[in-house]
């Protein structure tokens, strides 16, 4: 078949990554042309401002250079601006004369500065900061000239005139407004910022408006900035950095539909199906992007449908704003101003050069603007973009992300203040220094893509605060992990959510089902989607969904946990920690006859027999008597005990006997994650129930039910839930919030994190207002246990594949 | 009596390697390997040992055509053996085989080391 054409006009950022998303996904579907009417191959625009602060050089801050075009046969018109499109001949014209035709048309044509329309706009020495061309004339006119003035102090002029002066320059700011970056920041913040350049040298002329740019004797030049007052200063070089507007020239002429940016919908088409758009130039939803990352998520959602996979969708972005000067610590996002209606919280130490405010609206963060310490900085923006409630930590809220009873690591280092070679992710041995390297050499702007190439925060995921941080001030305003809805894997756009809801909704059974009708791009999945598609069907729909297997962990497969060397080890179930001398007996056994290297006490009351070889598992669990203790599962664990009253002379209940009911009732249950539970017969506490999923403590008149807590990679205390008086209603809460879990958290979501994502006033809602939806609900878990296989004897009903414990010899004749 | 013939020896039938899994071969040389059989009936050998850290590739989970590793979740392409980038090894590959629902292994490649 002959391939379609498609032709990009625009050779920056968002039409060059719409490009790669498209060669990902359709490697072969087009035969690609790009026009760009600089004379240079893709580069990362927004490290411009590093380059004319002498920090890093023109060559470094290249995306892609020529061969990336050669080895994916693309055409590459550079230096030709593109004066005409033709969409009923579907022709491209280009000032030189070059004619291309199309199929498909990508418009991707950026945005222009806002030239002040005053006199003196067109004499030598006044430019605007948008491309290597400009940056290249103010390091040229900084080896020559002494006096810059900058006009517009927003994020752009701001860095524009702090290159400039460290430079050389004496530079003076123009401002329009009352304050600087007034779209980002408060009065407050910009009050510190201002002082902090001024302690540089930079000269501020706030509430100026500028009237003329005047020449020099021989008006060949500009030499002084004249304004509405009547006062003037020396100028040999003005920067104009007042805006940009959408590039809407081109497409205007060829009478597609504009307003304040070329018109698109949710698939970046514009009025012309032919004709795509992204980038800056585009509007969407009335809304007009600048910063790199809703770029992106545009690229991706436009390169989706010229595959024409026509499943994707863009639905606008919330943003945030990083200044990129090097000294300068400042974050803003979302409505940072409040108002009516909202509620502020702020902290203010001059002093220390240290200003927070927080607005909140509805026990949700909806902005923040962080001046001096912005540590806390991605954190506030995860909880903006996340729409998380935050009523339970108000209080502590501006302290940051520390002061609110973590005790982990997470976020516990500063990335700012981190040295090179501190280490940043644990379980990987990554440096800050090998991350920061890797952004800036490569081109990351995603965590995904830092996790891909360095391996950071890629296995516990307990650093990727940290590394949100170092993202956040390498690359200044442009980091920012858009979609608060996050795609389930690679394979999809689909969100955990959007899963579930699918396969609940429309009564999916296989996995087929699922990614046929969701859009899946890999027919079988990844190891990292198909365990979690598993989980979800056959929680949804127990003894209807049929488990497979190979859509399992290897741990789940084969009933045992896999170590470092390839053994297994093996945990039998004690039910509720109990043992008798029988068992223990033939523990003794087992250990001596399999000559078990390792034989350990777990912290969850068990007995773990560690280094067996895959192929005697079935033989070891025969011998052993016991049913499987799931110690390798996300499913069920342990419930942890006390001796309780029957034999403590403290004890108030008896925890032993309902941590055993407690078991036996969840025995081979699946769930997102493991859980672990505790039974203690008195408020001392001895199980630990404060850290465990369900914590139960026995108290003179009853039981106090505890949930999502977590002892782990981040101790997190468990949350008070009810206070109940029988046996038979422990079961029954504990119970209904174990599945509700079950049926609303997400694949690797710990219970700690589902309540912290849907909120503990939520849950309380579910379990304890209507006694009936409790009832359903552990009715549910009830149903979904029922006969429930032990994998070590049951076989067959649980799936177990014994092949696998049996190598195949070959014997070869030498 | 499964003949031997041409330099091929008899490993075991299709249908005994589970669909999107995997089985081991002892008595290779240079130590067991992993032989797959992929969701659209494609079958690999490789030897069980990931490149990165020696983790069983037998035991992970098979995608299309590539396996990920169960201990460090590398991503290794059945076809050659070679880690998916931005990882970056190979474990060695074996020639295999289906004859009429027989798998067959090279003799001689079993036989180096």
């Amino acid at each position: 078949m002959k391939k379609m054409k498609l032709v990009l006009i625009g050779n920056g950022m968002a039409g060059i990554r719409t490009l790669e998303e498209l060669l990902k996904i359709a490697p072969d579907l087009y035969e690609i042309t790009v026009f760009g009417a600089e004379p240079h191959p893709n580069y990362n625009r927004i490290l411009l401002s590093p380059v004319l602060a002498g920090e890093q050089n023109l060559e470094q801050i290249i995306l892609n250079d020529m061969d990336w075009y050669a080895a994916h046969q693309i055409k590459l018109h550079l230096g030709k601006k593109v004066t005409k499109i033709d969409r009923k001949l579907r022709e491209v014209h280009a000032e030189d004369g070059t004619v291309e035709t199309y199929d498909r048309l990508l418009l991707a044509t950026g945005s222009l500065p806002f030239i002040l329309p005053i006199p003196g706009k067109d004499l030598t020495g006044v430019i605007a900061y948008r491309d290597i061309k400009d940056t290249n004339e103010m390091i040229a006119a900084a080896e020559q000239f002494q006096h810059a003035v900058v006009i517009g102090g927003g994020l752009l002029g701001l860095e524009a005139a702090n290159g400039l002066r460290a430079r050389g320059m004496d530079v003076t700011v123009v401002h329009i407004a009352e304050w600087l970056m007034e779209r980002q920041l408060d009065q407050v913040a910009a009050q510190l910022l201002q002082t902090n350049l001024e302690a540089r040298g930079i000269s501020f002329k706030l509430k100026a408006q500028t009237d003329a740019l005047l020449p020099n004797e021989d008006g060949t030049r500009v030499a002084k900035v004249r304004f509405k007052d009547g006062s003037e200063i020396r100028a040999d070089l003005v920067v104009m950095a007042a805006g940009i507007r959408p590039n809407t020239e081109l497409a205007e002429s060829a009478r597609i539909h504009c307003s304040r940016g070329i018109i698109v919908n949710d698939t970046m088409q514009t009025f012309d199906p032919l004709v795509y758009a992204v980038g800056e130039c585009v509007n969407h939803r009335g809304s007009v992007y600048g910063l790199v990352a809703p770029l992106f998520e545009q690229a991706k959602v436009c390169a989706n449908h010229l595959a024409e996979f026509g499943i994707a969708r863009y639905l606008g972005s919330v943003t945030s704003t990083k200044l990129k000067v090097t000294g300068v610590d400042l974050f803003s996002a979302g409505n940072f101003m409040g108002g009516e209606g909202y509620e502020e919280i702020t902290l203010a130490d001059p002093a220390s050069d240290v200003y927070k405010k927080l607005v909140i609206k509805d026990d949700k963060l909806v902005g923040a603007c962080v001046y001096g310490d912005t540590a806390d900085g991605t954190w506030y923006f995860k909880l903006l973009r996340e729409e998380k409630n935050i009523s339970s930590i108000r209080d502590s809220l501006i302290f940051g992300e520390t002061n609110i009873g973590d005790v982990g690591h997470e976020g516990h280092n500063k990335a700012a203040a981190m040295a090179d070679s501190d280490e940043v992710c644990g379980c990987n041995g990554v440096s800050k220094g090998k991350i920061v390297s890797a952004i800036k050499d490569q081109g990351l702007f995603t965590l995904d893509e830092v996790r891909k190439c360095t391996k950071a925060s890629a296995s516990c995921g307990s650093c990727t605060g940290l590394v949100e941080q170092i993202l956040m001030n390498c690359l200044g305003t442009n980091y920012s992990e858009t979609p608060a809805k996050k795609a389930m894997c690679g394979c999809t756009d689909s969100s955990h959510e959007d899963v579930r809801i699918a396969i609940r909704e429309n009564k999916y059974l296989t996995q087929k089902e699922i990614r046929e009708n969701l859009g899946w791009r890999t027919p079988t999945g990844c190891s990292s989607c198909r365990p979690a598609l598993n989980y979800y069907l056959i929680s949804t729909w127990p003894h209807e969904a049929v488990d497979d297997p190979q859509s399992r962990f290897i741990n789940e497969r084969a009933h045992a946990n896999i170590q470092k060397d390839g053994t297994y080890s093996v945990v039998p179930r004690m039910w509720g920690g109990l043992t008798n001398a029988s068992e223990l007996r033939r523990i003794a056994d087992v250990a001596e006859k399999y000559q078990v290297p390792t034989v350990k006490v777990t912290g969850g009351q068990r007995i773990d027999l560690l280094g067996i070889k895959k192929e005697d598992l079935p033989a070891v669990w025969k011998d052993l008597g016991m049913p499987s203790g799931h110690a390798y599962g996300k499913s069920i664990r342990t419930v942890k005990t006390c001796v309780g009253s029957e034999h403590c002379r403290f004890g108030t209940q008896l925890s032993m006997d309902m941590g055993v009911k407690l078991e036996h009732m969840l025995f081979g249950m699946y769930s997102p994650h493991k859980v672990k539970l505790a039974v203690s017969g008195c408020p001392r506490n001895c199980a630990e129930a404060g850290i465990k999923d369900v914590g139960v403590i026995g108290v003179d008149s009853g039981w106090e039910i505890y949930i999502a807590g977590n002892g782990g990679i981040k101790t997190e205390v468990a949350e008070f839930l009810c206070k109940v008086k029988s046996d038979e209603e422990v079961r029954e809460y504990a119970g209904a919030f174990i599945q509700l879990y079950r049926e609303e958290g997400w694949y690797l979501e710990r219970t700690v994190h589902y309540v912290q994502r849907v909120g503990l006033d939520y849950v309380k809602d579910r379990i304890l207002n209507d006694s009936q939806k409790r009832k359903d609900l552990f009715d549910r878990l009830l149903f979904a246990l029922k006969d429930a296989p032990d994998p070590w004897k049951d076989f067959e009903q649980a799936g177990v594949d014994l092949r696998q414990f049996k190598p195949i010899t070959v014997q070869t004749v030498s | 009596m499964h003949s031997q013939t041409s330099g091929w020896v008899y490993v075991t039938k299709i249908d005994e390697i589970p669909i999107a899994g995997a089985r081991v071969v002892t008595g290779g040389k240079a130590g067991p390997i992993a032989i797959f059989r992929t969701a659209d009936d494609s079958i690999f050998a490789v030897l069980d040992k990931c490149p990165h850290k020696g983790g069983p590739l037998s035991q992970g989970i098979v995608n299309g055509h590539a396996v990920t590793c169960p201990l460090h979740a590398w991503n290794i392409n059945l076809s050659d053996g070679c880690a998916i980038a931005p990882d970056s090894g190979c474990a060695r590959s074996y020639s295999i085989r289906c004859e009429s629902g027989d798998v067959l292994l090279s003799v001689a490649e079993l036989a180096s080391d």
